[in-house]
C-alpha cells in the first residue's frame, strides 16, 4: 500500500469524529487566527474539510494539508463554542501525528522533544551553562525585557526576560515537606515556572508553605508532553510521560499524596486530558498512575479557593502607595479546558494593592499556543496585538494571567509595544499579601 | 483551464495573496452549511477594496468564468456552494468596515463584509437597535444576510433583513457601479432595485455597499414561559395573544422531541412531559411591557398552559433561554448529520404543522425534532441522521420531500428564511407558478447574459 493511503487508513479511523462537522462555520466567530486572516482554511471548518478529503482521498497534497492544519493554537476556543460538540482537539492531535508518521519529524523538534525534554538533568545543565552568558548576546528593550539580535534566527525579534540563574529543582532539588493541616500535594511546577519564570514557581511554595500544605516535589519530574503532542510526536510524548509516570508513580506508593497541583493551565489539562486520552500507550502501573494522577490534578488556583477556601480567609494588609490596577487574562487551557476562571479573579481580589479591572474579550487566546508562537511569529504577533490593545484600554499597570506560557507572550507584546505594564500570574499576586 | 493571463490581471489588481490557486485553498470554499454535495471552484478571490470589485467581476465574467459570490459561507440552502468547477468564488469577508452610524437620522452605511452581530453591537453601542437576528450572526455577513434575506427571533415584531435594506451599491456583470435607495426615509428614485436585490442568493451582482435602517431600542422588556400539555393550545395561545393586539418581540415554540433532546444533552430541568413549551417576551415602554405581560399572561391561562413561569431578573432568564439557545445545539449533537428545515405555514396552521411533521417523522422512521419561531409559522423540522448511511438518508430526502408538500398544502412556503438555493430549486414551481419560473429566467438572462451569477440557484436559468 502507498504511504498516502496508509495516511488515508490512518486518517479514516477519525470519520466519526469528522463527520460530526455540520459545517455550520460559527468557530470563524472564536478562532484567533482566522479573527486575522479571514482564511476559511484556517478555521476549524475548512481545516476538519481538508482532514475529511485527506482521508478520503479527495485532496492528495498531505503537505499543504498539514501546513494548513499548524497554522492553528490548539486554544480550544472552537471546540468550547462547538454547537456539534466535534471532538477538535482530539481530531487535530490525532491528525498531526499521522502527518508527522508520514512525513518524519522535524529533526530540531525529535531532538527537543525526545533528548532534552525527557533529560531533566541535561536541560537544567544547559540553562545553567546559558544563563551566564545571556548577557552577551541580550539588549535591553523594556524594564525587564530584552531581545537577541545574535539569535534573531532562533528566537525572531521577540523581548523575553533574562533566564534566572538557577532552576527552581536546582535550588530546592528534590522537596517533600510534611503537613500541617492534612492536606498534601504533588507540586508539578512544568518546565516554565521551575526554569524561566522560577520567582513563580517559588511564589507557589511559599503560598502553599504558608497554608501548612505539605508539599511533594521530585527533582527528576519533567516537561508534560504537550509541545510533543502538539507537534505530533506521539513517540516523544510517550516517552516524557513515561518518565514522568515512573516519578510520580513512585512517589504514589506509599499514599498520601491528596493532589496534583500545577501553576500552568497547559500542564493541568495535559495531565487531566491528554495522558488519559493516550493511556493505551502506557504500562499497568503506569497506567494506574495516569488514572490517579488525572483524578487528583489541579490548577493551583483552584486548589487555593476550591481545596483551601482562602478566599474566604481575611484579605491581605493594604501596603501603602497606589493601588495597583490589574485585569486578568484567561489562558484557554485554564478557561476552556478545564474551566477554572473565577478562582484566579479571587485570589487577586485577595491583595487590597489591587483593584480588579475586566478587559475586553479576557478570554480570547493572546496567540502563544506554546511552539505556535516559534514556527508562526508574524501571525501570533498579530493576534498577541489585539490582546495586548485589550489590555491597555482597560487602563490597568498590570495583567496577571494563570498559564506561563500566556505570561512570556503578553510581556513580549506588551514591551514591543513600550507599554510598562507588569505581568504577574495570581499566585504571585496572591502571594504578596503572605509574610515572607 | 484558467489563463495564466488572468491570474496576472487579477494578481495585479488584489495582491498575489488575494487570489488562491492551491488545490487546499480552493477546497476550503466548496462547500457551505447546507447538506450538499461541495464542488470546488478554479479560483478564489479576495477584494480589500469595494472598488477592487467591479473589475474582478469584469474580469471573471470576459472569462466566462461562472461567479458565486461568498460571505461568511454559513447559509443552509446551498447558496454559497459554487455551481461547476469553473467558477470563481469572491470572498466579500475582507471588506468589514462600517462606514457611517447615523444617530440623526437613523442609517447606517456598511461594507458588505461586516459581520451582523459585529455591527449590532456597534450600533447598540451608540444607543440604536439593528433588529434582525439570524441563528448564524456571530459569523454571517450584512451582504449575506441582505443577498439571503435572512430572519431571526425578532421576526414578528420587527420584521427580517428586507425591512431594514433602505439602500445599496453594487456591481453588474459589465463591472459598472449601480445604486438604487438613498439615505432618506422615503426614495421612489428609479426601480427598487434594492429590494430585488434582497433575497436574490447572488444572482444579480455583486453587493459593495449597503445603507441599512436602524430604529430606537426598546426601552424595557419582559419574559414569560408556559408549557402546554397539547400543541393545539400552546398554538391557539399564539393566536389569542395577537388577537389581543399583543405583537411580543420573541415568540418561540419547542415541541416535546426538542424538549426532551435538549433536557438529555444540558440537563437543565425543562418540562419534557410538556407537548410543548413557549418562550414569549414583550419589550417597548415600560408601561406598555407591563400591560402586555398582563394580557400574556392572561392568555396563557386562558390557553390551559399547564406551567407559567416570569423570570425574576436577567439571569433567571438567561436560564429559561438557554432551552431555545441550546435546542439546535442539542439536536446537533445527537446524531453526526443534521438537516435544517424552514418551511414555513401560516401561524394559525402550526399544530397541523406539527401533527404532520411528527406523522412524517413516524412514517420514514426518523428522528426529528421541531422548534422555531412560533409568532410567524416559521419552524424548523430539524432531521437527525448520518449522511453517511445511504439507506437513512434517502428516507430523509422523502422526508423532506413531504414535509415541503404538507408546507404548501397548509398555505404556507418552501423557506421561511433559509432560501431556496439548489436545495429548493426542484420545488418553486409548485409553489409558484410556470409563469413566475419563466419570468424570473427572462429577466435574469436580462442581467446575466452569460449566465454566471450563481446560474443554479432558485430558478435555475
Amino acid at each position: 500500500m502507498s504511504d498516502i493511503s496508509r495516511l488515508a487508513r490512518t486518517l479514516m479511523k477519525l470519520d466519526d469524529k469528522l463527520a460530526d462537522c455540520m459545517r455550520c462555520g460559527l468557530c470563524q466567530a472564536v478562532c484567533p487566527v482566522f479573527g486575522v486572516t479571514h482564511n476559511e482554511a484556517d478555521v476549524t471548518r475548512g481545516k476538519l474539510a481538508l482532514l475529511d478529503n485527506l482521508a478520503h482521498k479527495i485532496i492528495q497534497d498531505p503537505d499543504a494539508v498539514e501546513e494548513k492544519l499548524n497554522r492553528c493554537l490548539l486554544c480550544g476556543s472552537c471546540q468550547a463554542n462547538c454547537p456539534s460538540g466535534v471532538s477538535i482537539m482530539e481530531i487535530f492531535m490525532e491528525a498531526r501525528q499521522a502527518l508527522v508518521d508520514y512525513r518524519g519529524l522535524n529533526p530540531i523538534k525529535k531532538l527537543v522533544f525526545r533528548e532534552l525534554l525527557t533529560h531533566p538533568q541535561l536541560f537544567s545543565a544547559m540553562m545553567r551553562t546559558a544563563a551566564p552568558f545571556q548577557g552577551l548576546v541580550m539588549r535591553q528593550k523594556g524594564a525587564k525585557t530584552y531581545d537577541m539580535p545574535l539569535l534573531s534566527k532562533l528566537v525572531g525579534s521577540r523581548h523575553i526576560a533574562k533566564l534566572p540563574a538557577k532552576s527552581l529543582h536546582a535550588k530546592y532539588g528534590s522537596l517533600h515537606t510534611e503537613s500541617q493541616v492534612g492536606v498534601k500535594v504533588l507540586f508539578f511546577a512544568g518546565c516554565m515556572a521551575d526554569k524561566y519564570y522560577t520567582q513563580l514557581g517559588e511564589a507557589c511554595l511559599k503560598v502553599l508553605k504558608h497554608h501548612g500544605v505539605g508539599i511533594v516535589m521530585p527533582s527528576d519530574l519533567t516537561c508534560c508532553g504537550i509541545p510533543a503532542l502538539a507537534s505530533g510526536d506521539r513517540k516523544g510524548f510517550v516517552m516524557e510521560t513515561q518518565k514522568n509516570l515512573d516519578v510520580i508513580g513512585r512517589e504514589l506508593v506509599g499514599g498520601g499524596i491528596d493532589y496534583v497541583v500545577t501553576p500552568c493551565g497547559s500542564c493541568t489539562a495535559t495531565l487531566k486530558e491528554w495522558w488519559p486520552y493516550f493511556i493505551q500507550e502506557f504500562s499497568p502501573d503506569q497506567q494506574k498512575t495516569v488514572k490517579a494522577v488525572a483524578e487528583r490534578v489541579m490548577d493551583i488556583n483552584a486548589f487555593l479557593v476550591d481545596v483551601l477556601h482562602v478566599d474566604q480567609m481575611e484579605p491581605g494588609e493594604r501596603h501603602a502607595g497606589k493601588v495597583t490596577r490589574v485585569t486578568f487574562h484567561d489562558s484557554c487551557h485554564l478557561k476552556k479546558s478545564v474551566g477554572v476562571f473565577e478562582q484566579p479573579r479571587k485570589l487577586i481580589r485577595m491583595n487590597p494593592d489591587y483593584e480588579l479591572v475586566e478587559m475586553a474579550e479576557a478570554d480570547r487566546c493572546c496567540g502563544c499556543g506554546g511552539s505556535f508562537t516559534l514556527f508562526h511569529y508574524d501571525l501570533s504577533k498579530e493576534i498577541g496585538q489585539r490582546k495586548r490593545d485589550n489590555i491597555v484600554r482597560s487602563g490597568a499597570a498590570a495583567v496577571a494571567t494563570g498559564c506561563p506560557a500566556c505570561m512570556l507572550q503578553l510581556s513580549d507584546m506588551l514591551s514591543q509595544n513600550k507599554d510598562e505594564v507588569q505581568v504577574k500570574h495570581p499566585i504571585e499576586i496572591y502571594a504578596e499579601t503572605l509574610p515572607d | 483551464m484558467i489563463s495564466p493571463n488572468l491570474i496576472k490581471d487579477l494578481s495585479a489588481l488584489l495582491g498575489a495573496e488575494n487570489v488562491f490557486t492551491s488545490e487546499a485553498d480552493r477546497q476550503c470554499y466548496s462547500y457551505d452549511s447546507a447538506v450538499l454535495p461541495p464542488k470546488v471552484p478554479a479560483l478564489v478571490l479576495r477584494p480589500t477594496q469595494t472598488e477592487q470589485i467591479g473589475e474582478v467581476v469584469r474580469l471573471c465574467y470576459e472569462a466566462g468564468l461562472a461567479i458565486t459570490v461568498r460571505g461568511a459561507g454559513s447559509n443552509l440552502s446551498g447558496g454559497t456552494v459554487p455551481d461547476t468547477v469553473d467558477s470563481a468564488v469572491i470572498l466579500t469577508n475582507s471588506l468589514q468596515k462600517i462606514l457611517e452610524i447615523n444617530t440623526e437620522d437613523l442609517y447606517a452605511v456598511v461594507q458588505p463584509g461586516v459581520v451582523t452581530a459585529q455591527f449590532a453591537a456597534a450600533v447598540e453601542a451608540k444607543g440604536l437597535f439593528y433588529p434582525p437576528d439570524p441563528g448564524s450572526m456571530s459569523v454571517s455577513t450584512l451582504a449575506g444576510n441582505i443577498a439571503e434575506n435572512a430572519g431571526g427571533l425578532r421576526g414578528l415584531k420587527y420584521g427580517v433583513t428586507k425591512d431594514y435594506v433602505m439602500g445599496l451599491e453594487f456591481y453588474d456583470y459589465e463591472g459598472n457601479l449601480v445604486k438604487t435607495g438613498s439615505r432618506t426615509v422615503k426614495c421612489v428614485t428609479g426601480f427598487n432595485l434594492a429590494g430585488l436585490m434582497v433575497g436574490s442568493e447572488g444572482t444579480m451582482g455583486v453587493i459593495s455597499k449597503a445603507i441599512l435602517k436602524l430604529v430606537p431600542p426598546p426601552r424595557a422588556s419582559r419574559a414569560i414561559t408556559a408549557e402546554f400539555a397539547d400543541v393545539q393550545d400552546a398554538a391557539d395561545a399564539v393566536a389569542a395573544m395577537i388577537a389581543a393586539h399583543v405583537v411580543p418581540c420573541t415568540l418561540e415554540l419547542l415541541d416535546q422531541a426538542t424538549l426532551k433532546y435538549v433536557e438529555a444533552d444540558q440537563k437543565i430541568g425543562l418540562p419534557v412531559e410538556a407537548a410543548a413549551m413557549l418562550l414569549i417576551e414583550v419589550d417597548g415602554h415600560p408601561g406598555q411591557v407591563a400591560d402586555e405581560a398582563a394580557i400574556v399572561e392572561e392568555v396563557l391561562k386562558k390557553c390551559n398552559a399547564t406551567g407559567i413561569h416570569i423570570p425574576k431578573d436577567a439571569e433567571e432568564k438567561n436560564k429559561l433561554w438557554a432551552a431555545r439557545r441550546n435546542a439546535l445545539p442539542a439536536l446537533a449533537r445527537a446524531r453526526p448529520t443534521c438537516v435544517l428545515e424552514d418551511a414555513t405555514v401560516p401561524r394559525s396552521k402550526i399544530p397541523a404543522m406539527i401533527k404532520n411533521l411528527n406523522e412524517i417523522a413516524a412514517k420514514y422512521k426518523l428522528d426529528m425534532g421541531t422548534f422555531g419561531h412560533a409568532g410567524d409559522g416559521n419552524l424548523h423540522p430539524t432531521i437527525l441522521c448520518d449522511k453517511r448511511d445511504k439507506e437513512e438518508f434517502s428516507r430523509v430526502e422523502a422526508a423532506v420531500d413531504e414535509i415541503f408538500d404538507v408546507a404548501l398544502k397548509l398555505g404556507g412556503t418552501l423557506s421561511g428564511e433559509h432560501g431556496i438555493g439548489t436545495a429548493k430549486a426542484k420545488w418553486m414551481e409548485k409553489e409558484t407558478s410556470k409563469g413566475t419560473i419563466l419570468f424570473s429566467q427572462r429577466m435574469r438572462r436580462a442581467i446575466d447574459p452569460k449566465g454566471l451569477f450563481n446560474a443554479c440557484k432558485i430558478t435555475g436559468m
